[in-house]
Order: structure tokens, then C-alpha cells, then sequence
């Protein structure tokens, strides 16, 4: 593993690139957004601020956050459209719906197996090599409820990206965010203060949701969780922050409220009252934090009560979770084929091959076909991306190949054209054959349609093509002239015939 | 050791192995397939013809008891073996093939894992387990949040290379994958972990290896005596072995791996 001949630390991309790197590729899902949205076909997106509205998505996914559910995507659609509405009054509210669905899916990835998104990033290996790695990352996540329904949790990442404050401690940000917003308020700068409070309400949810990912895991199997130090701990620091947390914030509503009541300026009193509601949210949310702290003791224990009672071993088994499960989920994709699929062919049982029965098969073909009553819905229609190089030949290749096939007096045969072309080029020989196959049944009614002056004609006599890369007819090949039948009645449709092909 | 064997004996093997071919059939609720039950325990020599049917056959008795009936397993290249190809058939074609497969089998560990958490629940055979879609996504979810931090604790970034997605570890494609997605028709999508989990153990459900209780949690099973000899007798032994191949080794203690709670709270 070791080698001496590298440069070691010095060689080794800074620890704290890496995580910029990674907070950059937070933001290019939003920044992709305004970069597609000229691509719809749905609507002139172009006066929505996209990125706005994504970011604003995130906000009121992770505001609708608590310890039970978050928000289902109606809801957040809906809670978007205002929002949504203010940057295009003009438009249908269904466009605005669909606007708001369209972010929303975006930032779900919907489309995508993982619904997530995937950065490729480069880091120096312990070798000194630069080596890429792929950075996995999701912004709004769905979660299934208690009665099948999916909501919307806002991920890590999205809250980090969202706040501004990347890999940073929870509680010393919250400390610091609470001393910025005191400051704040004592020089009357409330709008710097209302940002501060929602950092500090961002904060608090994801501090709620440590303990809730806690509280599950002990409903599923107390031994999960270290309860011997590591919760009593959690639980005695979560109670003292809130009870600090409960302090500050009173300490800061009562302040502010009183700016409200006594500020003269009306924006300073409407933005010292969306403060105060700021506030009294947070403060609503530590009271359910502290309800659920306290309840965690009683869960434990009816918890431990349903799970722990068991006898004597009686005889040696394997530790499934701890044997098989843990290691297999440490293993690389290719290493976890071997045991995974082992355990599936053992544990699957066995199945019994169906053999068919003539009289069983007869009947089988006669059967009426199901008659399909229930339909899904719309099919989707897949946002498309042009592929990034969709020509086999070049415009140098397509232009020299025009001049060859430009034949407007005499007629040529197209194993002298091959040998023409191959002279310059094999790519544009190539060409040659696929256009001359082509006009062999030429389009002469688009080609009409389109104003062309002329079409590419060739005409098998009955000659073989005698040549290395092509075989079939050595077609002959000229350019027939385009007119306009004189005559046309205005409004009568066209067709091929009408186009007169004068050779 | 030449002996002679009845006709009338084989057919009573063969029969005794097509009940346990009807996973769901039991022998509390069928005379005759009892009879044959207490005969495979009692007599020695229908026992040898009757493994001997089934090894003819194709197949293995695991075990025969009145709970579980006649629990058969194929071997190799048998026509009545499982494929896990034919199983994880249904993915979609984008995704790597190895991925898919690896998804399936860790679930269908992690249900057993959650049917029988300690070593003495599947020694123990009056134990009944209970597992829901919830609680199988949740304890993998657990699993790899675990690894995750085991993970961020290390020195080293290893976070999967670019070039060579295979060396990916399991417990990262597993946390990529959402648990669950919103479709237009209101059903799970079947390629989320919670999709794949029904899937599983409704599939466990028609091979007679756990009973749906209820639809909390996204659906509520107990396991069966059958499940618990299959896996004690056969699966889990077939997955430490292969990973014994690969040099994963870990030593287990009567409690479980997983953190014991300390017994004097229970006093």
C-alpha cells in the first residue's frame, strides 16, 4: 500500500476541496434548471427563474419537516404556485402548476433508477495518482408514511446547500447564528435578523431529525442503538440545548416584539412580525423535540420488553445480521454476488416447472383476453436531451460529397464517383453509396415541398457494381431540376405528383 | 446392505415429498399427509427411501416435523431450483445486472436477519418472527447509515471510484436507491427498496415461508416453522460459506452481533 517514492501529504488533494468540490455539485441541479428550461416544449419558460423556485421548493419541503412526515408533493406544489405565479402574473395558473411540478420533479430526479444525482470528482489516492470518484447525492428525498403515502424530506445535502454553512457542527452554528441575530437586532438591521432565524430554524429541524432516525432504529431493535451511553447522552445534551435554545428564543421574541409594537417604520414592523412568527415556530418545534425526548425513555423500555426475552442458546446458529447481513452489505457490488445469490437459491425454496396439459392449453388459447378497464393515466412524455454528436460525417465530408453528386447536364455512374471520392476520402465514399441508395427513391414531393431547386435521381440499368466495399447496381446518378407546376389551384393539397421532375 | 423395498413404500415417500412440494399445506390440516409425517419420524427405513426419492429427484430433505411438514430444497441444476437470474429478471436493463441481483439477495437476507434477530431465535423452534416492508427497509437503511459513519470515520476518502462502479460497496448502492417514489397511479414502484421488499416477501408469502398478518407498515408477516428450517438448515450456512470463501470471517456471541442492551435494566 505504502510507497516511498511519492510525495506524501503534500501530493494530496486538500481535504478541503474535496468537500467544496462536493458543495459545488450540490447547486448544479438548481443551476440546470435555468439551463434546461429553454428546452420545454410545454411553455416559454424563459421568464421563470428557475433556480429561485428550486431553492424555494427545498425551503418549504424542509419547513414542512418534522418528526412524523413532510410535506406530499400537491402540497408543495401548491405552496409554490404563489411564488411561482409572482414571477409570470400572465400566465395560466396550470402553466405555473406545471412549472412547479417540473421543478419539483427535477430536484426528486425523477427518471433516474436512484432518483438522485451523481458528480464525478477528482482526488489523489494514497499512491499520489489522480483518481476520479463518483459523488451520490440527493436533494429532496421520498419517504413512504405510516398509511402508504409518499412525502418529501429535504436531504442533508439540500439543508447544507440551503443554509450556506457546509460541514459545519450543528449546535456551535446554531450558538453562532443565535449571537449574529441578538447583534442584529440591537442595531436594527431585522432583515439580516430574519435570515438568521431561519437559519436557525433549518438547524433545529435537522437536529430533530438526528433523534428521530434514533427513535426509529430502537423501535426496530434496541441492540441498534447504544443505550448504555450514547442516547442517555444525546438526549441529556438535545435537553440542554433546548433548554438553552428555549431561552435565546424567548429572550429574542420578547425583543422583538417589542420592535414590532414600537417601530414607527412599517417594513420594519411587518418584517419584526414575520420574525416574531419565525421565532414562535421554532419555539413550537422544541416543545415537540422536548415532548419526544421525553417519551424516548418509555420507548426504550416497551421496546426492550417486546424484543429482549429470550432463552438459553439452544443449539449453534449463525448471528444472521450480524454474520451474514453486515459483511455482505461491506462487500464491493462484484464480491456480494456470490454470497447474496447464494443465500437466495438456499433460502428461496423450491418450485414446481409447470407442464402443460393439452386440454389446459386449448382452453388457455381460447380464453378471452383480459379486457383492461383500469388505465394509469398519461404516459409521460421523456424530456429529451439532443445527443452531443449526432453526425456520422463531417460538413468538410458532406460538402465535398454535394459537389461530387452536383451532376446537372450528365449522368455518371457511381463506381466513378466511389473511386472519386475514395481518392480523398473512405468516410466520404461511404457517403456517397447512402446518398446514392437513397436517390434511388428519391422524395420528390418533399423535396417539392421544401422550394429545392433539384433532387439527386439514379437510375438502375441493369450494370453491377463491381467494388471492394459495396456491391448491388452501378447506379447512374444526376441531378433533376425542380419546377413548380404554373397552374397550382391555391388551397389544393399537394403531392409528389405535382412537383414535375424534368430530367 | 442390499434390501428390498417396497412399491407401496416409494409411492408413500413420493407422495410425502409432493406434499412438501405444496408449501402451504400443512400436516395439522391434512390426515394422510400427517400419517406420512409421523411415519418419515418413526420409521427408519421409509426415511432412507424417502431421501433417496428425493435425491433421485433432484431435491434435499431438509426436514420433516408436524409444524414445518416436509421442507425440500434443490440442488444444483435441479429443475425445481430457483434462479436468482429468473427472480431479478424484471429490472430494468440500464441498471447493472449485478446490482440488481445484489439488492435482491441482501433483502432477502435482511428479512431473515429480521425474522430471527438473535442466533437463538433460529435455533429456537417455537419461535415466530415478525417482519414489515417498513421494518426490513428500515434495518438495511440503519445497517448502512452504520457504514456510512464507519465509513466518514476513516482517514481516507472512499467514496466510489468513477471508473469501476463493480467496486462499489453493497450498502452504497443500497442507500442510493430511494426506499420509495411517488408513480402516477399511486402503486410502489417496483425498483425502490420498499418495492423490492414486497416483493420479497410476497414472494416468501406463496412459497409458504411467512403468513401476512396485516397491512400495517406496509404489510405485516409472521414467519413460518418452514421458513426458520430453511434458512437455519440450509441458507444461512450457503451464504457464510461463500463469504468464508471470500476471507469475511466474523465471530459471533450468543447475544447477536448487534448491541446487547444491558440485562440489568430488564430486573
Amino acid at each position: 500500500m505504502q510507497d516511498d517514492r511519492t510525495g506524501g501529504a503534500d501530493s494530496r488533494v486538500d481535504e478541503g476541496l474535496t468537500r467544496r468540490l462536493k458543495a459545488l455539485a450540490c447547486t448544479a441541479p438548481l443551476h440546470e434548471l435555468d439551463a434546461r428550461k429553454t428546452k420545454l416544449d410545454w411553455a416559454d419558460a424563459r421568464v421563470y427563474q428557475m433556480a429561485e423556485i428550486g431553492l424555494h421548493a427545498i425551503d418549504q419541503v424542509t419547513i414542512a419537516m418534522d418528526f412524523d412526515a413532510g410535506a406530499d408533493h400537491r402540497e408543495i406544489v401548491h405552496r409554490l404556485r404563489p411564488f411561482i405565479a409572482a414571477q409570470a402574473p400572465n400566465r395560466l395558473a396550470e402553466e405555473h402548476e406545471r412549472v412547479a411540478r417540473w421543478v419539483l420533479d427535477n430536484l426528486i430526479n425523477v427518471g433516474t433508477t436512484d432518483r438522485g444525482f451523481h458528480r464525478v470528482y477528482g482526488d489523489v489516492d494514497e499512491r499520489g495518482r489522480y483518481v476520479r470518484r463518483s459523488f451520490d447525492f440527493k436533494l429532496l428525498i421520498e419517504f413512504a408514511g405510516s398509511a402508504g403515502q409518499v412525502y418529501l424530506r429535504s436531504s442533508d445535502e439540500a439543508i447544507n446547500v440551503l443554509v450556506g454553512a457546509l460541514d459545519t457542527d450543528v449546535e456551535s452554528a446554531q450558538i453562532a447564528a443565535e449571537v449574529k441575530l441578538d447583534n442584529l437586532i440591537k442595531r436594527g438591521r431585522l432583515a439580516d435578523a430574519k435570515l438568521a432565524a431561519e437559519q436557525a430554524r433549518y438547524r433545529t429541524v435537522q437536529y430533530g431529525e438526528i433523534l428521530r432516525a434514533k427513535l426509529d432504529a430502537t423501535r426496530r431493535d434496541v441492540r441498534a442503538v447504544d443505550w448504555e451511553q450514547e442516547i442517555p447522552e444525546l438526549i441529556d445534551s438535545a435537553l440542554a440545548h433546548i433548554e438553552t435554545r428555549f431561552r435565546a428564543e424567548n429572550g429574542v421574541l420578547r425583543n422583538i416584539t417589542t420592535a414590532r409594537d414600537e417601530s414607527e417604520d412599517p417594513d420594519h414592523k411587518r418584517r419584526a412580525a414575520e420574525l416574531v412568527e419565525i421565532v414562535a415556530d421554532c419555539i413550537g418545534r422544541h416543545t415537540q423535540l422536548q415532548s419526544r425526548l421525553q417519551a424516548a425513555g418509555a420507548t426504550f423500555r416497551a421496546e426492550q420488553d417486546r424484543q429482549q426475552f429470550s432463552g438459553p442458546p439452544q443449539r449453534a446458529t449463525l448471528d444472521l445480521f450480524g454474520q451474514l447481513l453486515m459483511p455482505s452489505l461491506g462487500l464491493s457490488l462484484h464480491d456480494a454476488v456470490s454470497p447474496t445469490e447464494a443465500y437466495f437459491n438456499a433460502a428461496a425454496g423450491v418450485t414446481v416447472p409447470p407442464v402443460p396439459a393439452l386440454s389446459s392449453l386449448v382452453s388457455l388459447l381460447l380464453r378471452p383476453s383480459a379486457e383492461r378497464e383500469e388505465f394509469v393515466g398519461e404516459v409521460d412524455e421523456p424530456e429529451l436531451l439532443p445527443a452531443e454528436t449526432t453526425d456520422r460525417f463531417t460538413d468538410e465530408q458532406w460538402r465535398y460529397a454535394d459537389e461530387l453528386l452536383d451532376l446537372p447536364d450528365v449522368p455518371r455512374r457511381l463506381s466513378g464517383l466511389l473511386a472519386e471520392a475514395r481518392s480523398v476520402d473512405r468516410d466520404v465514399a461511404r457517403l456517397i453509396a447512402l446518398r446514392a441508395l437513397h436517390a434511388y427513391s428519391p422524395e420528390v414531393g418533399a423535396a417539392y415541398r421544401a422550394g429545392d431547386a433539384g433532387t439527386l435521381l439514379a437510375v438502375d440499368d441493369g450494370t453491377e457494381l463491381d467494388d471492394a466495399e459495396f456491391g448491388g447496381a452501378d447506379l447512374l446518378l444526376i441531378t433533376a431540376g425542380l419546377r413548380s407546376e404554373p397552374e397550382a389551384q391555391p388551397g389544393s393539397t399537394l403531392d409528389a405528383d405535382e412537383g414535375e421532375v424534368a430530367v | 446392505m442390499a434390501r428390498t423395498v417396497d412399491a407401496g413404500d416409494v409411492e408413500s415417500a413420493a407422495r410425502l415429498i409432493a406434499f412438501g412440494m405444496r408449501p402451504k399445506q400443512l400436516p395439522a390440516r391434512d390426515v394422510a399427509y400427517a400419517e406420512l409425517v409421523r411415519r418419515f419420524t418413526e420409521d427408519r427405513s421409509f426415511k432412507q427411501t424417502t431421501h433417496a426419492v428425493a435425491a433421485g429427484l433432484g431435491l434435499m430433505v431438509l426436514d420433516v416435523s408436524m409444524q414445518a411438514g416436509a421442507v425440500l430444497a434443490a440442488t444444483d441444476e435441479s429443475v425445481f431450483e430457483i434462479k436468482m437470474d429468473g427472480y431479478a429478471r424484471q429490472s430494468k436493463i440500464r441498471e447493472r445486472r449485478d446490482t440488481e441481483k445484489v439488492l435482491h439477495g441482501l433483502i432477502h437476507l435482511a428479512v431473515a436477519a429480521l425474522g430471527y434477530p438473535r442466533p437463538d431465535d433460529l435455533a429456537n423452534d417455537t419461535y415466530i418472527g415478525r417482519v414489515s416492508v417498513e421494518q426490513v427497509d428500515g434495518m438495511v437503511r440503519e445497517a448502512c447509515r452504520v457504514l456510512d459513519e464507519r465509513a466518514a470515520k476513516a482517514e481516507r476518502n472512499n467514496d466510489p471510484l468513477a471508473e469501476s462502479p463493480e467496486l462499489e460497496q453493497a450498502w452504497r448502492a443500497f442507500a442510493r436507491r430511494p426506499s420509495t417514489a411517488a408513480t402516477k397511479d399511486g402503486r410502489l414502484a417496483s425498483d425502490t427498496t420498499r418495492g423490492m421488499v414486497t416483493r420479497a416477501l410476497r414472494f416468501l408469502t406463496e412459497q409458504g415461508f411467512l403468513v401476512q398478518v396485516n397491512e400495517e407498515y406496509g404489510g405485516t408477516f409472521r414467519t413460518t416453522p418452514r421458513y426458520q428450517v430453511q434458512v437455519r438448515e440450509l441458507a444461512a450456512d450457503a451464504a457464510f460459506d461463500e463469504l468464508l470463501r471470500l476471507n469475511v470471517v466474523s465471530v459471533a456471541t450468543n447475544d447477536g452481533s448487534l448491541r446487547q442492551a444491558a440485562p440489568e435494566t430488564l430486573g
